[in-house]
């Protein structure tokens, strides 16, 4: 029997869903829906009568002050009466429209009323929630629209309009063992391409042509689970295929040979690093697990790792976003023998909100509900797992139209002497948590892949759903077993599935693996699904036979489900069974080393330097720095930041939003243990706009950023380690491979300058899309190239941090750092007040000297108040630090140290107040600290440029007579302008 | 004198169960962690406690409603066993979700014949909202809430914590019942800080006995001064928060 409990809030008034309803449908142009009413409905389906249905409904599906519920029995069928969907709330809204999640899509929600109703007694078959709308008669197109535009996602809902044609909640039914092979003999590379294209296995020719070759020499064809191992280990995602590979380059420098780019570039960087630390050296474990391992105090390690889920999130950027954190925590959990999350961080890439619709692709989800979809996921995964998400940025460019980046990261504590794990032979391999379904089937692949305008329709298979408290038991289980050391070892189940998870986990000892064991979320999946499937929050352990019923009592104490599936057995090989039957068997030494490697050639080509085109309307400095304050990438994040739980463990010490007005922070600091005292700084680099000019300068000015971020609240500058986050175009071109080139080779000098040895990164390529436009013209649209630099910084004494809110009246002002034409990719050249002039660069040992003589001021006590200088310049800066402390300022253009080559009068001041020069600060002293900074900064530039003041007033005095002043609330209405909502 | 002993019952989804250990024992008591599974299949391990809190989290995910299964399982699984807690002169006290789990276990507002007449619901904003609030107690015969006489900071975070009564008169009856302990203030510019759009300004209730009390803000997050976020270059560092205040007259009344 199937039955339907409709809930609805007793109060319109409160029908938060109902409105949003109404305003899209205006914003769609359906005037007709003018007033709406939203239901949560539950399908529910078992044994049960209605007054089982009424006792469900009274004490867990409704609040007896704020909601009522109605019940329904669905008879299905497309004959269904008309009052099949029950009675409409008013005669005005006599239109039932309903949004569903797709069978076997991840529904949290319904999952907990199936458990929950045993608390009751009863017990369901399969229960499903629905979303469901009483509308006004509307023409069903408009409803449609509405529907698809506004509340549903092809990739994961139905939707229904009219009565639900529904009897049963249908179930599979039990895969039946086949053998698949897959004939690759005599296919030449025009036909493996072919092949490779319509299974979406993401190989190229030459790497299918060695899969071939492989299993001819076995004299067999390879059977399709044994050929989606191949591709899902052989992947971009999972093996760096690009940046790994040797490269020909041509750079400014001349031609330059690699056999491998990373290892030669950024991991040449790290070791280089530590050998100079030499017996200092606090790294502990870098680019070998799932995410870095350095030193931080007496007792434990601090790890982290930030990942990207862009091409999910493009699809669907609710569940692409939730499940790409979800699955970044996961890398911590996984990381030695499990560390604790007690971090996340956020950045997104998009392009501007108001981009017009009529700019937009086919299949092109608009920029502002893509950015509202991507908070939500972060926001309702973040929350549910308890870990604050403290620190992040939103970049905006058109260039991020079609491909957004979501970058998501995590950083994680755990005992000393953990880091490292091994697998023995004879271990069972454990999958604990969710269950498994069709979920992202190919998400490895499909990320390796360039976005189409019809991969909405193609894809939605690769897209997952979360399910964090699935996530957050799994936690708690992992916590506990890692105290009392009943694993070897433990990785995530991420892109690839168990595929990857066990073949890493067995790449020298092999593994057998009973596939009929995996528990399943529903029946009717091959032995290939449950092998490659992407389904979320799973673990896999290696646990000693005789751990294997302590373990298993944990899980069970914790509500996780664990179950053993299989041996790590010491022969080399993968062989997967089900029911007892070889399903597929690979050879371990060519599932790893056996991908021919392609040598790949690279160019680059500088621009030439342009001088800066001024635009012939002058502009004030006052007008500008409003305009700049509400400018997308500058102004206030607030309706972001507050949604997001950055409280939760206790132990912020520096907030995204702070002082009485609520500034922004540079970068975010937490106590890495509760009740002490040593703090964990995050801060991150994201410089895209240089990145069409000048790559090199973009990596490097990213690096710098993230560094200065934690530099100025006060983290030791000798002990920061670094992330890379790799976005690119199509990197098959040579040129475009270039400005990775390029980018890499900045990664390396910059760290070894700085002695900041990288610790983690990722990198994800071929961020274009391809469509045809309405005039039939094949047209692209490729990212700009993008490096997000992760700078996690260590605070000896989190007492004695510094935030860039202005704090006393009467304080001085400094300037540190050179101010030079460095106009190019400025958020004033966004403005259209200047076009071109320089690139900032970077000179990093010059940068490393400015850091360690800021963090000896700051660790003196001189400091009352530190800001870097990064989007909008000098002033933009002196703003964010006086909205932050509701104190006025007085600044003194004419002071601040410069090196300017052109420009006079209004343009040289707009030169210094809003120039993007790397590596400067802005920093209050207290007056009984001013003698001191000639000797704190000694051979750096810098400068006393202004005061700080009681009367709320910002007052710049330019270098020829100009003399402006505005309101600090002035400028908080500004830089809080664009405070978009859901 | 043996220190209070603090049982902080968690769930799967519970969150903040970490550092409300971490404030009781900062408050001078000895604070455990206990699953509500281990509590329902031995309802004993809760005699040894003085003090019965239910955490901030999402219980069971929140996904229904937030609290709302947690609750029906102490109802359905454990009974009377927080009303005994609290008649042995123990303590129950609900932060956030914990509130959120006490509001629909009719333990603090409900009627005679045991339906309840309050409920928390969805922010008027619609949303999730961390921010930090100014609050002011009367704390009445309300025991964790005894010395907090001056308006104190707290951070809220939350997606349900809007207080609703079923009428005006229910919100009346409870407050001149002395129930309605805690109230979002104005800041110090004179503006009001409520985040959810609570009648009456409600952040915290407590039972007629005064020894059941349930709050949406996080005391547990406001021990030390550098939680708070302007403390930087305006607070001493090692100052207390005056979230501590909440637990320690907590243990103080039952030491």
């Amino acid at each position: 029997m199937l039955w339907e409990v409709d809930v609805l809030s007793a109060d319109s008034a409160n029908d938060h869903a109902a409105r949003a309803v109404v305003r899209g449908a205006a914003d769609l142009g359906i005037v007709a829906c003018t007033s709406a009413r939203a239901v949560t409905a539950w399908l529910i389906e078992g044994e049960l009568s209605r007054s089982d249905l009424e006792r469900v409904a009274a004490s867990l599906l409704t609040d007896p002050v704020t909601e009522q519920f109605t019940i329904l029995k669905l008879t299905g069928g497309a004959s269904s009466a008309p009052d099949a969907a029950g009675t409409p709330p008013a005669a005005t809204l006599p239109f039932p429209l309903h949004v569903l999640p797709k069978p076997g899509v991840t529904d949290p929600a319904a999952q907990s009323v199936l458990e929950a109703m045993r608390l009751l007694g009863l017990e369901a078959v399969a229960v499903r929630s629905v979303k469901k709308y009483w509308l006004p008669e509307l023409p069903r197109a408009d409803a449609e629209r509405l529907a698809w535009k506004l509340l549903a996602s092809d990739a994961i809902h139905d939707v229904v309009v009219g009565p639900l044609p529904l009897r049963a909640l249908s179930g599979g039914r039990p895969w039946a063992f086949t053998e698949a092979e897959v004939p690759l003999q005599g296919l030449d590379d025009g036909a493996l391409a072919k092949l490779s294209r319509e299974r979406c296995l993401a190989l190229s020719p030459l790497e299918l042509a060695a899969v071939r070759d492989h299993f001819a020499t076995l004299g067999r064809a390879p059977l399709e689970i044994e050929l989606e191992t191949i591709a899902q280990t052989w992947s971009e995602h999972c093996c760096h295929k690009t940046l790994g590979s040797p490269i020909d380059h041509e750079g400014p420098d001349g031609a330059v040979r690699y056999d491998n780019l990373l290892k030669e570039t950024v991991f040449a960087a790290t070791r280089e690093v530590r050998e100079a630390l030499g017996r200092g050296d606090w790294c502990v474990s870098v680019f070998r697990d799932n995410s870095g391992v350095v030193r931080f105090d007496g007792d434990h390690d601090i790890c982290i790792k930030v990942e990207t889920h862009n091409h999910p999130s493009a699809i669907e950027p609710y569940g692409g976003a939730a499940t790409g954190l979800g699955g970044v925590i996961r890398d911590v959990l996984g990381t030695g023998l499990g560390a604790k999350p007690i971090a996340n961080l956020d950045v997104f890439c998009v392009a501007a909100p108001d981009t017009p619709a009529a700019d937009l692709p086919p299949g092109v989800i608009p920029p502002q509900r893509l950015l509202a979809g991507v908070v939500a996921g972060v926001r309702d995964y973040g929350n549910r797992m308890g870990i604050p998400t403290i620190a992040g940025a939103v970049a905006f460019h058109p260039g991020y139209l079609c491909n957004p980046l979501v970058f998501c990261g995590t950083v994680g504590i755990m005992p000393r002497n953990s880091a490292q794990t091994e697998v023995r032979k004879g271990d069972l391999v454990v999958v604990a948590g969710g269950r498994t379904g069709r979920d992202g089937i190919h998400g490895a692949t499909f990320s390796s892949i360039e976005l189409t305008s019809d991969s909405e329709s193609q894809s939605g298979g690769s897209v997952q759903i979360g399910h964090a408290i699935n996530e957050k038991v799994l936690v708690e289980f992992i916590l506990e077993a890692s105290r009392q050391r009943l694993f070897h070892a433990i990785t995530d189940c991420g892109a690839g599935g168990l595929s990857s998870a066990v073949g890493e986990m067995g790449a020298s000892l092999g593994a057998i693996v009973d596939l009929d064991q995996v528990p399943l979320k529903y029946e009717g999946l091959s032995a290939t699904e449950v092998w490659i499937s992407e389904a979320q929050e799973r673990m896999v352990l290696a646990v000693a036979p005789a751990d294997w019923e302590k373990l298993a009592r944990i899980a069970a104490d914790e509500g996780v489900e664990a179950t053993a599936i299989g041996t790590f057995t010491g022969d080399c090989l993968i062989e997967l069974k089900w029911q007892g039957k070889v399903a597929g068997a690979l050879d371990c030494h060519f599932l790893h080393e056996g991908r021919p490697r392609q040598r790949l050639q690279s160019r680059y080509v500088p621009l030439p330097a342009t001088a800066p085109a001024w635009s012939a309307t002058t502009v004030s400095l006052v007008a500008t720095l409003l305009e700049l304050l509400a400018a997308p990438d500058v102004a206030s994040k607030e309706w972001i930041i507050r949604q997001y739980d950055h409280e939760v463990q206790g132990c912020s010490v520096v907030k995204p939003l702070l002082g009485p007005g609520e500034g922004p922070a540079d970068a975010t600091v937490v106590r890495g243990v509760l009740g002490r005292d040593r703090g964990i700084a995050l801060g991150v680099g994201l410089r895209h706009r240089i990145g069409p000019l000048d790559p090199w300068q973009m990596a490097a000015g990213g690096i710098i950023e993230a560094v200065a971020n934690v530099v100025a609240t006060g983290a030791d500058p000798d002990r920061i380690a670094l992330l890379d986050n790799f976005c690119w175009g199509d990197t098959r071109r040579p040129e475009s491979l270039g400005t990775l080139v390029e980018a890499c080779r900045a990664c390396h000098d910059v760290a070894v300058d700085l002695g900041a040895p990288f610790v983690s990164g990722k990198d994800s390529l071929n961020n274009v899309f391809a469509w045809t436009d309405a005039a039939g013209k094949p047209r692209e649209l490729s990212i700009p190239p993008t490096l997000l630099a992760t700078a996690l910084g260590q605070v000896d004494d989190v007492r004695r941090v510094v935030t860039p809110d202005l704090k006393r009246p009467g304080s001085r002002l400094v300037v540190i750092g050179l101010t030079r034409d460095d106009l190019a990719g400025s958020q004033l050249e966004a403005l259209g007040v200047v076009t071109g002039g320089a690139v900032p660069k970077i000179d990093a040992p010059k940068c490393r000297e400015t850091f360690r003589r800021l963090a000896r001021a700051i660790r003196d006590g001189g400091i009352l108040a530190c800001h870097d200088v990064s989007d909008g310049g000098l002033l933009a800066a002196v703003a964010e630090m006086a909205i932050g402390g509701q104190l006025g300022a007085t600044i003194d253009l004419g002071k601040v140290p410069t090196l300017l080559e052109g420009g006079q009068g209004q343009h040289a001041d707009l030169t210094i107040a809003f120039a993007e020069s790397p590596c400067r600060f802005v920093c209050e002293v207290d007056a009984a600290s001013a003698d001191r900074m000639g000797e704190w900064l000694e051979g750096i530039p810098w400068a006393w440029v202004g005061e700080v003041v009681t009367a709320p007033e910002l007052t710049i005095s330019g270098c020829f007579g100009a003399d402006e002043s505005v309101a600090i609330d002035r400028l908080a209405r500004a830089w809080r302008s664009r405070q978009a909502s859901t | 004198m043996l220190s209070p002993r603090v049982l902080v019952l968690r769930a799967p989804g519970t969150n903040c169960d970490h550092e409300t250990v971490h404030a009781f024992e900062r408050a001078g008591a000895i604070a455990k962690r206990i699953h509500v599974h281990a509590l329902a299949e031995k309802p004993s391990l809760a005699d040894d406690y003085q003090i019965l809190c239910i955490p901030g989290g999402f219980s069971y995910g929140d996904d229904i409603a937030s609290g709302r299964i947690l609750a029906l399982e102490l109802k359905t699984r454990l009974g009377d066993l927080l009303a005994r807690v609290r008649d042995r002169g123990g303590l129950v006290l609900g932060i956030c979700n914990g509130f959120q789990v006490l509001m629909q276990t009719g333990m603090l507002v409900a009627d005679p014949d045991g339906k309840p007449r309050a409920s928390l619901a969805h922010n008027r904003s619609g949303q999730f909202t961390d921010r930090w609030i100014r609050l002011e107690a009367k704390p009445g015969k309300c025991v964790m809430l005894q010395g907090l006489d001056q308006p104190f900071d707290l951070p809220v975070a939350h997606g349900e914590g809007r207080f609703v009564t079923r009428s005006t008169a229910d919100l009346e009856a409870l407050s001149a019942a002395g129930q309605l302990v805690l109230r979002y203030a104005t800041d110090a510019a004179g503006q009001p800080t409520n985040p959810n759009g609570s009648a009456g300004d409600v952040a915290g209730v407590c039972d007629p006995t005064g020894r059941v009390f349930g709050l949406m803000p996080h005391p547990e997050r406001f021990l030390v001064a550098t939680q708070h976020p302007s403390w930087n270059g305006r607070l001493d560092g090692d100052a207390f928060g005056a979230g501590l205040a909440i637990f320690a007259s907590a243990v103080k009344a039952v030491s």
